[in-house]
């Protein structure tokens, strides 16, 4: 059955560049095929915004689970599913069973894992894996420690057209840390690292892309150190591109204290220099995707002295507002907010949807930027409410999203 | 050494009752005031005096369960809790689980529930995370006190190691530590002895010093108000009291220190390093001791500089205090009984 076509009147467009511009849009057989200054057709569905925003749904590069509810409420239509999953995907049956697990009202793009088990030693079947829908190719939560390993990885990926995702951080200098090396890992006695960790893989990982071609996105760069050296790599031309979690532009080490556990994350919450530094990286196009990184952990995981707890937060619901804030500071515009959260990581994922084009795949989301509400960790649509940001007071709501045209209710 | 700060309480100009110590735990000093600091070293005096009597019981907490849950292993800490608790007539119960069999089984959580659940008066933990005793603090309804928790704090010792130093220095009840030049040697980065110690001499005005290699160091420990050393003959200059740390065999085995005797070489307190610190400067050691690698034995058993056996005895005492502060509450004691706060 063909769902029937719906155009949404009364709403401000975000488009890839400019202000939200007045105009209608109008969805037809899962695609965008009209918008601006255009007018509903005699039988389709009228959706008023009633001057909210309609913007592109998001696109999430980087989640650990499959939690519809929390991305539909967060207005995330896509999400690529990270391989550390239990088994971690690396065959390509499971890549062709998590490509379709949300399917129809969300599509799920799993990243393939790099290596066999995830244990950073042999390659696991790339093409295969290519083939059977995998969008890219991850290290998972740990970086490939191995040199040589990575270098064969980046250059056969190279080969096949496939980004890879990495986690920047020197194991060997991490060792059991699960905090940044600081004032507050000292005095609350926490196993820590030096926020050079992150440079150092940083470091390397350019070094193998510039050497061959790969494309590598560094899934988070949360250290000023490793941004500039991201960026001096952009200037050069090598291909790398950068993402962040809200996290990291919203909290510092600070958040430690009590060894509350839900901010516990991989990598470590840092000093408030590298968030500045981050919060300048994405002003600056340094940064190019924001993601929520999202990860539901119950009771079980995080109900434990701070160095047994996982790392990882639920944050698919509060991407949007916080990347909203960004906005609000005046930091950067609307466009550019949902670049980072839509077209650019489309873009990265060779998906023709993230932005609001003739064309593009329907998703939608209306959003209400200035709506208030309070995160609560009692209350939230995830499988599980690890926020460090329970209780505060945000602002932006997804008032309605359109997954290929359809609504989602 | 005469405490120098004018704003040094004494005996008596402590705030009334419950107020004078207003906390349920003790989790670390890090949540203690000066003046409750200097309030449960002048509490543990009376038991100093009590456990040199031949008669070493007091009935105070008589009829109260006191459950000591060391889900690490310990020998000294745990004997000086339980001597306490019962020479304070408490029935004493010790817990002692592996972290390993644990970690198998129930959480944390649960096993705090559990001990809840058999309705201790007072629960003495040790654990192998920083946080853990807080953890647990936040799931029982009765006092928790911090025997230890990862590398985080053990405020005992520290009040212990306080109690010791006033003892030496013949300072009356009530005095702080102003003045004092404190060197803590040793593996400070993996330390909740050092971390503890440094927060309670800051906090009594005590100029303190850590000494050891950068690896052996956490970052950024200047925060928390010390001088910073690498040269142990540099930071023995013009101390009064020197802390040797245990260094673990596993990390002098290449890890963090190439091997024990490289170790004693840069950082054995020898008589010879000894006589480099003030001519009448004091030894501690929170134990045990290494003996021959960082401290060597005709300091440690030192007849008149050296406080290791004191600090042991000073325990005992200071267990003793706290167990009774912080179960006066719970016993009605007048000025005590409607005492509200949060964990300290």
């Amino acid at each position: 059955m063909t769902p029937r076509p719906i155009t949404i009147i009364g709403g401000r467009l975000v488009l890839a560049e400019g202000a939200p511009r007045p105009g209608a849009i109008r969805l037809v057989e899962g695609h965008i095929v009209a918008l601006g200054d255009i007018a509903p057709e005699p039988d389709d569905e009228i959706i008023d915004a009633a001057g909210k925003l309609v913007t592109p749904g998001l696109v999430d590069l980087g989640v650990f689970a499959v939690d519809k509810p929390a991305f539909h409420f967060g207005g995330i239509t896509r999400a690529a599913l990270m391989p550390d999953q239990a088994p971690p995907l690396d065959h390509p049956a499971r890549i062709r069973f998590a490509a379709q697990s949300g399917k129809p009202d969300m599509w799920v793009h799993p990243l393939a894992a790099a290596t066999r088990g995830l244990e950073g030693r042999e390659m696991a079947e790339l093409a295969l894996m290519r083939e059977a829908g995998a969008r890219a190719v991850a290290t998972g939560r740990h970086w490939i420690g191995d040199s040589g390993v990575m270098l064969r990885l980046l250059s056969y990926c190279a080969m096949l057209g496939l980004m890879v995702v990495t986690h920047a951080e020197d194991e060997g200098v991490i060792g059991p840390a699960v905090a940044t090396a600081g004032e507050m890992a000292t005095r609350l006695g926490l196993p820590s690292a030096p926020a050079e960790a992150e440079a150092l893989a940083v470091a390397r990982d350019i070094a193998l892309a510039e050497l061959t071609g790969a494309h590598v996105h560094f899934r988070q760069v949360t250290t000023a150190r490793a941004l500039d050296l991201v960026r001096a790599a952009k200037a050069r031309g090598i291909r790398v591109t950068a993402g962040v979690t809200p996290a990291h532009f919203m909290l510092s080490d600070l958040e430690l204290a009590d060894f509350r556990t839900f901010s516990r994350m991989s990598p470590p919450l840092r000093q408030d220099a590298d968030r500045l530094a981050v919060v300048d990286a994405i002003a600056d196009g340094t940064i190019d995707v924001i993601a929520s990184g999202h990860d539901p952990r119950g009771p079980e995981d995080k109900r434990l002295p701070f160095v047994d707890a996982e790392p990882g937060m639920a944050g698919a619901e509060t991407l949007l507002p916080l990347t909203l804030t960004l906005v609000r500071d005046g930091r950067i515009d609307l466009a550019r907010a949902f670049d980072l959260l839509a077209g650019a990581p489309a873009r990265l994922l060779g998906v023709d949807a993230g932005v609001l084009r003739v064309g593009a795949e329907a998703d939608i989301a209306i959003v209400d930027p200035e709506r208030p509400w309070v995160v609560s960790s009692e209350k939230m649509a995830a499988s599980a409410g690890n926020t460090p940001f329970d209780r505060r007071p945000v602002q932006g709501r997804v008032t309605a999203l359109f997954k290929g045209g359809t609504r989602i209710d | 050494m005469q405490p120098s700060n004018p704003n040094t309480p004494r005996t008596g100009a402590y705030p009334d009752g419950g107020l004078a110590f207003p906390h349920r735990d003790l989790t670390g000093i890090g949540r203690l005031e000066r003046h409750e600091i200097l309030y449960l070293l002048d509490e543990a005096e009376q038991w100093v005096e009590l456990n040199r009597q031949p008669q070493k019981r007091a009935g105070l907490l008589s009829g109260l369960t006191i459950i000591n849950a060391f889900f690490e292993n310990s020998t000294r800490t745990l004997l000086s809790f339980e001597i306490a608790g019962k020479r304070l007539g408490a029935d004493v119960v010790n817990m002692h689980a592996a972290t390993s069999s644990v970690k198998k089984g129930e959480t944390l959580i649960d096993t705090a529930i559990t001990l809840n659940a058999m309705r201790a008066d007072a629960i003495v933990i040790r654990h192998a995370s920083s946080g853990a005793v807080r953890l647990i603090a936040g799931k029982v309804d009765c006092p928790v006190l911090n025997a230890g928790d990862g590398q985080h704090e053990h405020p005992t010792q520290a009040l212990l190691d306080a109690l010791t130093i006033r003892h030496a220095l013949h300072l009356p009840r009530g005095s702080d530590l102003c003045g004092l030049k404190v060197t803590i040697c040793g593996d400070i980065l993996h330390s909740r002895v050092a971390r503890s110690n440094i927060l309670s001499l800051t906090a009594l005005g005590a100029d303190v010093r850590v000494c050891a290699p950068p690896a052996l160091l956490p970052a950024e420990i200047e925060a928390m108000g010390v001088t910073v050393f690498h040269d142990f003959d540099a930071a023995l200059k013009g101390a009064n009291i020197i802390m040797m740390l245990r260094l673990q065999q596993e990390r002098m085995q290449g890890q963090f220190i190439p091997s024990p005797r490289e170790y004693r070489h840069l950082y054995g307190l020898t008589l010879d390093r000894f006589a480099r610190a003030e001519p009448d400067a004091l030894v501690m050691h929170p134990g045990p001791m290494n003996r021959g690698i960082e401290i060597d034995s005709q300091v440690a058993d030192h007849p008149t500089r050296s406080l290791i056996t004191s600090q042991v005895e000073s325990g005992v005492a200071i267990r003793m205090a706290c167990l009774d502060v912080l179960t006066r509450r719970a016993r009605g004691v007048p000025g005590w009984a409607r005492t509200t706060g949060g964990a300290a």
